[in-house]
Order: structure tokens, then sequence, then C-alpha cells
């Protein structure tokens, strides 16, 4: 019954040695024994469960912004990648060829990207984000990752960040962005190694790498506020972890490890993480699990949330409101997985003059599609990740706005590139961008 | 014994034996993993998931039911009907009085009558929908399509026991037995969902809750 749905819209030219190359190597008894592994020892009863529960209703489909741009192809549904990935690894006790494997790392690693708005859809529940997670585990354990993938998990175990930032580096670019910070305020600062200090804020590498300024808006902002707050010299500063994406579950609790004990050196009462969302869940939720720790040790206030205490505080005030159209993304990360949708508005709102917000919204925004490790499959896949978000262009375009606020790496850089591919004559800016124009310097702070 | 003797009496408690010892079995089953657990339990919350049970729970309360009015209604109804007319079936409850001595409440025949057309009725709408729209067809295989006849069966042979269709000791036989393997099979099968919705929908509203979201 199955065979006959059409199958047409699935990407067949995609080139990524990650997958080619690295399945040519496996024989099928490895493939079962990593698969036996996943589903056996690694599971809990949860996968069980899940497996009984689902009544394969489809119900799922339409949540799914993968399913929606591409024509409602069933091939697309949340349901439909768990039969084509774990249904078949379960039924023929992973005993798959390579070129079904790969099928699998396709669709796991490249058509979902773990945003989690299907468990929301499910009348049951079934995490089904989790489901693909563990058909990447199982890639992983085999070397089956897409390669830009990998790269940034391989950067990790090299660096603990996520993109080859070395340690001079990484001083470096902090100290130069002190400099441009000092340019706009007095005595704007980036406190490296102050022990005790009240806040750590923490980034992820995209930062010093490609958009350092945002280092330096961080530094006017917490300089007006008047806030005492440190970032660590040493290795630790980057959480944003890939590797809870690739698979790597082993590197990703060193990074999340390292994180927290650079926290804890520092004897920060707590820590803000910047813009990003992933790096959000992987301090929060997916790394203390996998150390065995409930809650994380030190408490974590996402930028969303700094930002909104900051202007419910009056500890900062806006000069003059931001004038262009503006609408928002609701990031899985924080607003599915923190609940700051509220938040986010709020501080929206107190920017800028004309909001249009999407529809629909909140926890039940779509996708940016860039996500969960998406985007980071790198360039061989970006024509499926843009043919596969067309319901959020559509989503955007109604709005009619030019700005984009996404409070979230992957959001920012995944809605940049559909606003690109649909030209919809927009921009994508973090929440710091617009803040840094329309905050108020007090006089003294004037540089 | 006759088989009709049989299909009335024995068969009964035999199906709804298999029924409560299934599913104490599946829950005694989840005990070990759930001692072992340290990724899901301790996450569990009894007021995030009573909340989002409860939401599910209530038509219309949930974006995606509220996306799909007919399905919502058709499978709320096929649910409650599925359910309820079995248990208070003016026939059923005779059976229970005779055995133990006391029965309870029953419905009124012809709103019983209604309630279990309205099962095969949207019995018969799941089965559309299960060809008709390509994403569910994507996921059918034979074992769904046979699951929806165990669980309609009983309903269809129960109809033409009332009606007096073909002859009616032969029907109620075959009653009696695709009655007793439909209790059988839930806690086997993925009627399970049954005793396992509640567990499921229960953690990822603690997961929601936790993370201050809403997953409705």
């Amino acid at each position: 019954m199955s065979k006959s749905a059409p199958r047409q819209q699935i990407p067949q030219d995609v080139v990524d040695a990650g997958l080619d190359e690295t399945i040519k190597k496996l024989t099928p008894e490895q493939i079962a024994a990593a698969v036996q592994r996943v589903l056996g020892p690694e599971s809990a009863a949860r996968l069980q469960v899940y497996l009984d529960t689902c009544v394969h209703c489809g119900l799922c489909a339409e949540a799914c912004h993968t399913y929606l741009s591409r024509d409602n192809d069933p091939a697309f549904a949340p349901v439909a990648k768990v039969k084509d990935t774990l249904w078949k690894l379960i039924r023929r006790k992973g005993l798959v060829t390579g070129e079904e494997l790969r099928d699998m790392a396709r669709i796991a690693f490249t058509e979902c990207g773990a945003c989690r708005r299907c468990s929301m859809y499910c009348p049951f529940g079934i995490d089904i984000a989790y489901l693909i997670m563990l058909v990447r585990r199982i890639c992983s354990l085999l070397g089956v990752v897409p390669l830009y993938l990998q790269d940034t998990t391989n950067s990790h175990a090299a660096t603990m960040n996520q993109m080859w930032v070395q340690g001079d580096e990484w001083i470096d670019t902090i100290q130069w962005q002190e400099e441009e910070a000092l340019g706009e305020v007095k005595g704007a600062r980036i406190p490296l190694e102050k022990e005790g200090a009240d806040i750590m804020y923490s980034v992820i590498a995209p930062e010093p790498k490609i958009l350092a300024q945002l280092l330096n808006y961080m530094a006017v902002i917490f300089r007006v506020a008047g806030l005492d707050w440190t970032m660590p010299a040493t290795d630790g500063w980057d959480n944003s972890n890939m590797a809870m994406y690739s698979g790597d579950f082993e590197i990703m609790g060193r990074v999340e490890r390292l994180h927290w004990e650079t926290a804890a050196r520092l004897k920060v009462k707590k820590v803000v993480m910047g813009e990003c969302g992933h790096a959000y869940r992987g301090a929060v939720y997916d790394g203390p699990r996998w150390l065995g720790w409930r809650r994380p040790p030190i408490p974590m206030l996402h930028a969303i949330e700094f930002y909104y205490e900051l202007l419910k505080e009056g500890r900062i005030k806006i000069r003059e409101k931001f004038k262009p159209r503006v609408t928002v993304q609701d990031p899985c990360n924080t607003v599915r997985g923190l609940g700051l949708g509220e938040k986010l508005r709020y501080v929206v709102d107190a920017m800028c003059e004309n909001f249009t917000d999407v529809s629909p919204n909140r926890e039940h925004n779509y996708c940016c599609m860039a996500g969960g490790g998406t985007i980071n499959c790198g360039p061989p896949w970006k024509r499926s990740r843009m043919l596969s978000n067309r319901v959020k262009a559509e989503q955007l375009a109604k709005t009619g706005a030019e700005i984009c606020i996404t409070p979230c790496h992957n959001c920012h850089s995944g809605i940049e590139d559909i606003i690109g591919f649909y030209d919809l004559g927009m921009h994508t800016r973090f929440i710091s961008e617009i803040l840094v124009q329309c905050i108020e310097i007090p006089e003294e702070l004037k540089a | 014994m006759s088989m009709y003797e049989f299909a009335t009496g024995p068969l009964v408690w035999i199906g709804v034996l298999a029924f409560v010892l299934g599913c104490i079995y599946r829950l005694l089953a989840l005990i070990g993993p759930v001692k072992r657990d340290k990724v899901i339990v301790p996450y569990m919350s009894w007021r995030y998931s009573a909340r989002s049970v409860l939401n599910w729970l209530t038509p219309f309360r949930t974006r995606n039911m509220r996306m799909r009015p007919f399905f919502t209604v058709y499978s709320f109804l096929f649910h409650i009907c599925l359910i309820a007319t079995p248990l208070f079936l003016a026939a059923h409850v005779a059976i229970w009085s005779r055995t133990w001595g006391f029965g309870w409440w029953s419905l009124p025949g012809d709103l019983a009558n209604l309630m279990t057309f309205v099962v095969v009725a949207a019995g018969f709408f799941f089965l559309l929908r299960r060809i008709a729209n390509p994403a569910v067809r994507y996921v059918t295989g034979p074992g769904d399509l046979g699951l929806l006849a165990v669980v309609l069966a009983p309903f269809v042979t129960g109809l033409l026991a009332y009606y007096q269709v073909f002859d009616y000791r032969t029907v109620v036989t075959i009653h009696g037995w695709t009655g007793a393997i439909w209790l059988a099979a839930i806690p086997f099968t993925r009627i399970s969902h049954m005793i396992f919705f509640p567990l499921t929908r229960g953690y990822m509203g603690s997961e929601f809750g936790f993370r201050h979201a809403r997953d409705w």
C-alpha cells in the first residue's frame, strides 16, 4: 500500500562525502551492531511505549514545515520519516545496506530540524524528534554524518568550540570588540576571567568568528545596565554544541561539562546565554541529562529573558523606538522549549514601533529549518533545505515586514537564507542589533 | 456446553481476564525500565501531566483538533461510544447480573443502537481516511487495517444480532468471539494506546510544563 505513494520530491543528486563515502566501508553486520546498541541498552522504555502507542494516524503530518512546504508529500510527514528509518531498522533488526542507511541519514539529518512541533500535534504526545535523534545516534556511531555537520563536531572535540576558534583568537577578538564598544560608551569593558562576577555571558562560536560586532553590542548593553559580568578567557565559552545534533553524545557531554565547570570556576551567580536557541537547549536540557544532573548547577537566563528583565526593571531605556515594520521568529528551543513567547513580544514591543506578528505564532510557529543541525549540513543540502521551508517564506511574506527579529543564531542564518531564496525583500536582525540602535545612553556614559 | 453458551458465558470472562491481566502485565513490565530511568521519570510532574491529558481529552481544545473539526467530532464520538456502549448495553449488563447477581445502569435500547452505528460509521471514516489521505496511506500497513477490523467486528456483529440478520445464535456466537479477541488485543497491540495515552501524553505535558510552554 505504501509503495504507491509519490516520492518525487526527495533530493536525489546531492553529493555529500560524509554520507556517500562512509557507507562504502560498512557491512550490514556493523550497521546491525550499532542499531542494536542504540535501540537496546541506550534507549529506555520510552522507545517501546512510543512504538506500541503510535497508531499511524498521520495527525502529525501538518505539523511539519517540510510536509507543508513540499506540497503535502507524504514522505515528509513526521511519522513517514520514522517509518522510513526506525520502523525499517527495527523490522530488519538493523540488517540494512549502506545505501539504505544513507537514505535514513538524509532523512534524519537534513529533513528534520528536531523542532518538536509535531509532538504538539500528535494526540499521544510522542516525541518524534527523539525518535529521529535515535537514528542520528546510530548514524553517528557508524560515522555516517553529513560532512559539514561532522566538521563542527570535530571542531568541538579539538577546540571545544564549533568553528575552530583558537585560544589566542578568542582573547584577541574580545579585546578588539572591547575597543569598539569604548568608541560608543565610556568605560565599556568585556571583563575576562573576573572571579565572583554576577554574570557569565555565554556566546557561541559564530560570534567571534563571523559576527564579532555582537560582542561589542553586549558590552554596550551591560555597561548601560551597570551590571557586573565576565567572560572566560579559556575554553568553555562556547556551548553551541553541534555534537548534540550530530549524535555524538560523548562530545556533547564534554562540551557541556566544560561550559558549566568554567562557570563554576568563575564563581558566577548566573549565566546569561546569548541569542542562541540550541546552545540553551544543550546547556539546560540535553547536557545535564547526559551528565546525570537534573538541572544545571548554576541558573541560566536566555538573552530574551535577560533583555526582558532589563527593560521591565528600567535598567535600560529606549531612546527612540525602531521605525521599520518588524516581525518575529519564535525559536523552537526558547519558545516551545522555554515558553519565552510573551517575553519576546514584550521586548519587541518595547523596542519597535511597528510590529506585525506571524501566524501561527508562539509555540505553534513554524521551524526555521536551520536548527537541529540542518543548516550545519552545509551547502550541499541548502537547496533542499530551502524547498523544505516554503511555508516559512509564505508566512513571513504575509506580515509585510522589512525586518524579521530572530533571537537565535540558527533562525537568524536560516531565515536570511529563506529570505534570499524566496526573494522576500527583508532581513533578519538579532534583538541586540536593534537594541543598541535604540538604547538610551546616559549623558555621563556618552563617548 | 454449546458453542453459543460458551461464547456468551466463559468466553466473556476469558476475554475480560485477558484484557485485565494483559494491561497489568504491560504496566508491570514498565517497572524495571522506569526504575533504571534517569532521563524521563525525574521530569514527570503530576500537575503538568494532568494538564496535558485534560487538554487533549477536551474536544477542540488543541490547535490540531480545531484544524480538522470533522475528524475531531467523529474521533471523539468513536472513542466515547466504543467504550460506553459495551459497558452499558442492556444485554451485556444482563450477562453480568446473571453471573454475579448484580448489574448496573444500562443504556436505553435505541440510544445504544445509535451509538453502535456511530462506532461503525466512524470506523468507516477512519478506513476511508487511511485510503484517501496520502499521508495516512503512506504509513498504513496490513496491520493497521487488521486492527480496525478487530475493533469494528464486535460492533458489526452486535448490530447483526440486534436486527437478527442471519441465524441469531450463530451471529451471537461470532459476536462473543470477536468481542473476546478485541478485549485480549487491547494490551498487546497498538490499541494499547488506551493504557499508554496518559503516560506518553503526561510525559510530553511534563516536558513542556517544565519548560514553561503549552503543548496543545
